[in-house]
């Protein structure tokens, strides 16, 4: 809506400023609030770095650790008075692993679920910084503009996602360097990976900041995230495939968001039969973000200001 | 805008037109607090008006509710003639809010703050950054502009404050107790600012405080509160007025004689109390009535020893009103929590 000058500007009178565009759409704003985030993260170096050397650890210590795959093939056990050919018992290994991770090469199946990892502890601190805004006024000075209620928070989403899969691609360079199995990865696997990541970010993210949306105080913020995100990473196939775990695991696995962008990784990257189909996976992870976002728009109106 | 059709004691503001019209706006909070009590006002374009009282009166959530951040429990009052319950969205684009908190975001620099919130107001970049510009260089702060915040002192971050409450052009500007813990110095130069806004530009400033001399020496019309009600308001000339105007000390050589009722005769004295060996006479307009006063006592043949003239103070009225000099209150904790820290920052 085009407004002129006398009836926006009441007081300074701006020489040679003419009419004034005012943008007054639902989403002015938008972008400058996302960009006030980011901008605190890539203009300070030494965050980025701290916030991918967790995963780097993960994936380098644990991954490197856990090495399923020499469970059979580097040892030299075998069953007293079966004296049993080492290449039976190293083919009996690779079928063990195939069943188990749908690869032979543990490292390479955490890898995947250390790109949901990276977007779920990016995602989770998310709802700190209301929780700052709020302390310092700052929140009441945007809520005193007329920014859309909705694109305070959205803001916060999706600079949250934005950082949360800029992450996701470090961390994914950094398993291939350390030795990830790249043979079935493709630009559509990459792409559709990604989006997979991008839906879960905006899901959580968007999650996250609801629950943070009237909080004033960063220590029960810290207690509900600690709550939340190790359940979260435990209790989905990031780490072990879920169909391993015992029933009421498994029914918990299948409703976690983030078994469905590991999966959909999966699928897509190391070519694995999946625990759901891909179509579903993406379908379960639009609706996630979909809908909490949709809830956290409308919170925001309901509950930014009292 | 409305016409103000009576102005009930408000002066020559009867032409004058309301820019905020307030009616029985209250606000209870959760905790059953009520921290504002039915308050009605008007606010008139182009004024300075205060409200002046101590801490937890009520003076900020009456502005965070005239600003949309607090929903009031009850009452009405339109805004730039926007409803305050009905258009709360067309509220926030014709006001602006210098909060009472440094509220502007330290890892940012000045400029960036200024042109964030230009780009809330939806004010495209090319005007924005011109705006920025004239902004910066009425608060002074145009060579600190691409300076982190957080290098800035107390007296800068309120400047910046004002410049970033400043960037829609707002026909009102509410002003949360803008001086709080500043130096001379700088409450000086933002007394200025306030002043050019109102009369280079015309625009209506609404300000909180509990600083007497601010009230005193910036406003034209000031609302005391406490205890979240209204318990005076009018012009500071009314308001000193009301508490019966100058006081006027008068020693007589004669003092066996008393004079109490022959000074009463003199025009528009209101008192006179006789105390040890003067008399303390109150009159609206001391200039006036003190020489009147000594031709009367001269021609009927006593001898005037001193006499003394005071003009009465804020002070004096808000005694009067309040019936307690203007302390610091308890507020809760928060508030508290919140004024010290920007106190705490200012001095930084």
């Amino acid at each position: 809506m085009a407004t002129t000058e006398a009836s926006v500007i009441g007081g300074l009178k701006v020489k040679d400023e003419g009419q004034v565009r005012i943008n007054k759409g639902m989403l002015h704003g938008l972008w400058a609030l996302t960009n006030r985030e980011l901008k605190k993260w890539y203009k300070v170096p030494v965050l980025l770095f701290l916030s991918i050397i967790q995963p780097v650890i993960w994936l380098g210590l644990f991954g490197k650790a856990m090495n399923f795959g020499a469970l059979f093939t580097s040892t030299s056990f075998n069953i007293p008075g079966l004296n049993i050919p080492k290449a039976t018992l190293d083919q009996l290994a690779t079928q063990a692993m195939l069943s188990t991770f749908g690869t032979t090469d543990y490292f390479s199946f955490l890898a995947v679920g250390m790109l949901s990892f990276i977007i779920l502890f990016t995602a989770m601190f998310s709802g700190m910084s209301i929780v700052w805004d709020r302390r310092f006024g700052f929140l009441d000075k945007l809520l005193s503009t007329p920014v859309a209620r909705g694109s305070i928070v959205m803001g916060k989403v999706f600079s949250s996602v934005i950082r949360s899969l800029a992450q996701a691609a470090i961390v994914l360079v950094v398993a291939v360097v350390l030795g990830m199995d790249t043979g079935k990865i493709t630009v559509v696997g990459l792409a559709g990976t990604f989006l997979a990541l991008f839906l879960m970010a905006m899901g959580l993210s968007a999650l996250f900041l609801m629950l943070a949306l009237r909080s004033t105080d960063w220590q029960s913020q810290m207690a509900i995230m600690n709550l939340l995100n190790l359940p979260l990473l435990f209790a989905s196939n990031a780490l072990f495939p879920s169909k391993l775990m015992p029933g009421w695991l498994q029914v918990v696995a299948k409703l976690n968001p983030v078994s469905y962008a590991t999966d959909a990784g999966r699928q897509l990257l190391l070519g694995v039969p999946g625990f759901a189909p891909l179509g579903f996976d993406f379908l379960y992870l639009t609706a996630f973000a979909v809908l909490f976002s949709g809830v956290g728009i409308f919170l925001s109106w309901r509950y930014l200001s009292r | 805008m409305l016409k103000m059709e009576e102005a009930a004691g408000n002066g020559n503001y009867e032409s004058r037109n309301v820019i905020i019209e307030v009616k029985g706006l209250t606000k209870i909070f959760e905790n059953k607090l009520k921290a504002v009590d039915s308050v009605t006002f008007s606010v008139y374009e182009g004024e300075i008006f205060s409200f002046l009282g101590p801490n937890g009166a009520g003076k900020s959530t009456t502005i965070k509710m005239l600003t949309t951040l607090l929903r009031p429990s009850e009452g009405d009052a339109v805004v730039c003639g926007f409803d305050l319950r009905k258009q709360p969205q067309e509220v926030r684009w014709s006001v602006g809010v210098v909060p009472q908190e440094y509220t502007a975001d330290e890892d940012m620099t000045g400029l960036e703050n200024i042109m964030l919130f230009a780009n809330l107001y939806g004010i495209p970049g090319d005007v924005a950054r011109k705006r920025a510009d004239e902004l910066l260089t009425l608060v002074e702060l145009n060579e600190a502009a691409g300076r982190k915040v957080s290098t800035y002192s107390g007296g800068m971050r309120r400047r910046l404050e004002l410049a970033c409450g400043l960037v829609n052009h707002p026909k009102v500007l509410f002003l949360d107790e803008p001086t709080l813990g500043l130096d001379v110095q700088t409450r000086t130069a933002v007394w200025r600012y306030i002043r050019i806004l109102k009369e280079q530009y015309g625009m209506t400033l609404f300000l909180t405080t509990h600083y007497l001399e601010e009230a005193d020496g910036l406003c034209e019309r000031v609302g005391i509160i406490d205890h979240g009600r209204i318990v005076r308001l009018g012009t500071t000339g009314e308001l000193k007025s009301s508490v019966g105007g100058d006081a006027i000390e008068l020693g007589i050589r004669e003092k066996d004689v008393d004079l109490t009722s022959f000074i009463m005769k003199v025009d528009s004295v209101t008192s006179v109390v006789r105390e040890n060996d003067h008399y303390r006479i109150k009159a609206p307009l001391g200039e006036e009535a003190a020489p009147a006063i000594m031709d009367a006592v001269r021609s009927a043949g006593y001898h005037v020893d001193r006499i003394s003239l005071t003009k009465p103070t804020l002070d004096e009225v808000y005694l009067e009103y309040t019936g307690h000099k203007l302390r610091d209150e308890e507020a809760n904790s928060q508030q508290v929590m919140a004024q010290q820290r920007t106190v705490r920052r200012a001095r930084a």
